[in-house]
């Protein structure tokens, strides 16, 4: 059963801007895809489908689970996005309370609160960072106190916009070993073609709002037609 | 009136709350709330004037801030949701004056921009929403600023949750006086309603300036210092004035109109206080059919007039 | 996510109304709404009138109907205040409703007294869209400047206005992020206990607050660059035209009409 389903995903934004037009997406378990375009070919639109943010017409599986208004709930606990800014993920003064909120909102008592927040740090070496403020880490921080947010839920499916935009070198790398690291079936959308080829054996091209390639990506990144009429290029 | 979350077509989602539309409050009442309000906002003005240029663009961003905050909510219960005015949020903040500037702004442009609120009734709606909250609000967290940090914050969320209810009291007075609602209904409804929304207020409020307090504490130590003694007056009078008024009344509504009778606040019946002709007639015509048409007819010659003069004043400027 | 509050369609059209000063919308605006407050309850004549001359107006406006009825919508939870003048203004009943155990009157004065609320109201409204849907907001904000909006306030609401769409949309994003996180289990309840709720929402407030107040710092370093030194400048405000006494004088003589008509029926 695949991890993730999206079967003919078709939206339009309020100002009739069309930006999904019939996109199909299947990812088995276990799958770490990159998900690349142009701006504005519909990646992030695309991405806030995967947790009923935005909300289409089509049909999105997760696990089985059909994503509808009903199962929303549940569908997050499924889904972990982790968004491009992570000023627009931290919203605790402390780490502990973010990374905490999904366990505490799902429930869970708080021995096991604990040890999920003690985890979801571990396994982005941020451990020891319980009680500092959000508000004072740097932007490499940031971005793993995010994703550790969204560790701290189990998901089965991990969705990054973006993620190593904004990083120094240093951090970038950080991050590449993280992603490497994580064991989670993973989509993510960027525009760092190394990483791209570095870390995901699997590419989706977008534009225009459909799903133009899917395939390895070493083939891919060798079709230089291809990369050059969507707007991307090889470093 | 506030458990109706309507999401208007344009502004975004928070509840009707106080912002009282155009045509439910009299000409008079509407006056007289316009003229205090002008008359604070004055002073508010000149004691901000003082202030260093920082200021200004302070105010602008944190009008927006607060504006941008009142989209914020937690569930309640059912499908209720609980919200933030930001009167008091924006006096313990700001400091008293520029909490006021600060709300009248953001009351002004929710009516300018959202018709959230009518034009000419802004007066009461600034009062209601923006002075006497940050007067109640700033009022009692002064009185504990020299306290231990909690009891300011009890402090806070006494005054936030009083804020709230005060302007509910205010606005079902001002209804009740503009004959718009009897007092035995309105009052009883929107203090009940508005002291359940009032905790929602406080403890967004006093929630809100724990995470000031840790993230950025440097911020709200400016403000602590502004406002003398004053302000702890008039916050303790003001609170009490509602304190005692608002149960009173709601015991005794029958008591309280009559009392206004008599004192010549309220009418039995409410017709338009001006008369432009007295009595729809000529005096020396008498009251025939024929007067009342003669009127008709001055009147109406009167209007072709003026129009015929505004149209040759347009043909001027096109020919 | 896009705070559309004025219609760009509207704005940009050349109707006449858009062609006028601020001031003059302005005062025309506020006149129409005082000249209805000055009707008496039950002038039906005068009411009828107003609403053809709302029309007129939207017309020459280039505003369309629908767009001001949906906006007008933003007034109706305040009618249940007024809703019980229905029963309770004394007169004679005209109308019986099922009430629980026994029955509510509508009396023929109580539907006076609340139809011309409603109507007095419900125009107001319309002028007031009229006026938002014609004015570009920093053209309105100049125009109450000159007819005394002091300046301190002037700026204030010129600097909000410019950073309520940021602003709004950054609070938008904060709170799909505690959405994203929102999740719950099968078989287990969530949500948190209400104190926890509120104290998230507090956390988001105060979030908000503090990048505000961060982001008004680079505001001011920003205005500082380009000279600033705390007085308020603003462009001139443009003449009146003829045109804009003109509407001045058919207004006044409109609404004089509809004071007049109020002796009818």
């Amino acid at each position: 059963m695949p991890i993730l389903q999206i079967e003919n995903l078709t939206f339009s934004y309020p100002d009739q801007h069309p930006a999904l037009r019939g996109v199909h997406l299947q990812l088995a378990e276990g799958e770490k895809v990159a998900l690349v375009g142009p701006n504005g070919a519909g990646k992030s639109t695309l991405l806030l489908h995967l947790n009923g943010i935005l909300s289409g017409q089509g049909r999105i599986n997760i696990a089985g689970l059909e994503l509808n208004r009903t199962n929303l709930p549940q569908i997050r606990a499924m889904v972990g996005l982790v968004f491009q800014n992570p000023d627009d993920q931290l919203f605790s003064p402390t780490v502990f309370e973010d990374v905490a909120f999904g366990p505490l909102y799902m429930g869970l008592p708080e021995a096991e609160v604990r040890e999920r927040v003690a985890q979801a740090l571990a396994q982005v070496r941020m451990q020891g960072f319980e009680n500092r403020l959000s508000h004072h880490l740097s932007i490499g921080e940031k971005k793993r106190i995010a994703i550790a947010t969204v560790l701290a839920m189990q998901p089965k499916l991990l969705v990054f916009d973006e993620p190593s935009a904004g990083l120094d070198p240093r951090a970038r790398r950080t991050l590449i070993n993280l992603l490497r690291e994580l064991p989670l079936t993973m989509l993510v959308s960027t525009h760092d073609m190394l990483m791209v080829r570095e870390l995901f054996p699997r590419m989706v091209l977008m534009d225009q709002g459909h799903i133009v390639a899917d395939g390895p990506t070493a083939t891919l990144l060798e079709d230089t037609s291809l990369l050059e009429a969507h707007g991307l290029e090889l470093p | 009136m506030s458990l109706f979350a309507l999401a208007s077509p344009s502004a975004p989602n928070k509840p009707p709350a106080l912002h009282i539309p155009d045509g439910f409050l009299n000409l008079p009442i509407s006056l007289i709330f316009w003229a205090i309000t002008i008359m604070l906002v004055g002073v508010a003005l000149r004691r901000s004037r003082n202030l260093n240029e920082r200021q200004l663009p302070l105010m602008g961003v944190m009008a927006a801030f607060i504006f941008a905050a009142q989209m914020i909510n937690f569930p309640v219960v059912g499908g209720t949701s609980g919200h933030l005015l930001g009167g008091t949020l924006a006096a313990v903040t700001l400091g008293p004056w520029a909490g006021m500037l600060v709300m009248t702004c953001v009351i002004g442009v929710q009516a300018l921009l959202f018709q959230d609120g009518g034009l000419v009734v802004m007066g009461a709606n600034i009062f209601n929403m923006g002075l006497i909250t940050a007067l109640i609000g700033y009022g009692l967290y002064r009185s504990m600023a020299n306290r231990a940090p909690g009891l300011r914050l009890v402090g806070v969320g006494i005054g936030a949750w009083l804020s709230v209810v005060a302007g509910a009291l205010l606005t079902a007075l001002q209804l009740w006086l503009s004959g718009t609602s009897p007092l035995q209904i309105v009052l009883p409804a929107m203090l009940g309603i508005h002291m359940l929304i009032g905790i929602g207020e406080a403890l967004i409020t006093v929630a809100a300036l724990m995470f000031i307090q840790r993230t950025r504490p440097d911020l709200l130590n400016e403000s602590a210092n502004q406002g003398g003694r004053g302000w702890i007056i008039g916050g303790a009078l003001a609170s009490l004035a509602v304190v005692l008024l608002a149960p009173f009344a709601s015991a005794d509504p029958d008591g309280l109109e009559r009392v206004a009778e008599d004192l010549g606040f309220l009418e039995q019946g409410q017709d338009a206080p001006y008369q432009l002709i007295p009595d729809y007639t000529f005096p020396f015509l008498g009251e025939t059919g024929f007067s009342t048409i003669a009127a008709g007819v001055v009147g109406v010659v009167i209007v072709a007039a003026l129009t015929i003069a505004a149209v040759r004043l347009i043909q001027q400027r096109t020919a | 996510m896009q705070i559309t509050y004025q219609p760009e369609q509207a704005l940009h059209s050349s109707g006449i109304v858009q062609q006028l000063d601020a001031r003059t919308k302005v005062i025309i605006s506020l006149g129409f709404i005082l000249s209805n407050l000055m009707l008496p309850d039950g002038a039906w004549v005068s009411f009828v009138l107003a609403t053809l001359i709302v029309f007129a107006y939207s017309t020459f406006a280039n505003v369309r109907l629908g767009f001001m009825l949906r906006r007008s919508l933003i007034a109706l939870p305040f009618l249940l205040t007024a809703i019980t003048l229905l029963f309770t203004v004394p007169g004679q009943p005209i109308a019986h409703l099922p009430f629980g155990s026994g029955q509510l009157s509508i009396t023929d004065n109580g539907a006076i007294r609340f139809f011309s609320i409603v109507l007095r109201s419900w125009l107001a409204v319309q002028v007031a869209i009229i006026l938002t849907a014609t004015t570009p907001f920093p053209e309105l904000l100049n125009g109450l400047r000159t007819l005394g909006l002091p300046h301190i306030l002037v700026a204030v609401i010129g600097l909000m206005y410019r950073y309520i769409s940021v602003i709004s949309d950054e609070a938008q994003r904060l709170l799909r992020a505690r959405e994203a996180r929102s999740a719950c289990l099968p078989g287990r309840s969530s949500g948190g206990s209400l104190i926890w709720r509120a104290r998230v929402a507090g956390n988001l407030v105060g979030q908000l607050f503090v990048r505000s107040y961060e982001r008004s710092e680079r505001v001011y370093q920003a205005m500082l660059a380009r000279g600033y030194t705390g007085d308020l400048r603003s462009l001139t405000h443009p003449r009146m035209q003829r045109r804009d006494w003109a509407a001045l004088l058919i207004a006044a003589g409109v609404l004089l009409l509809v004071q007049l008509t109020r002796f009818v029926g």
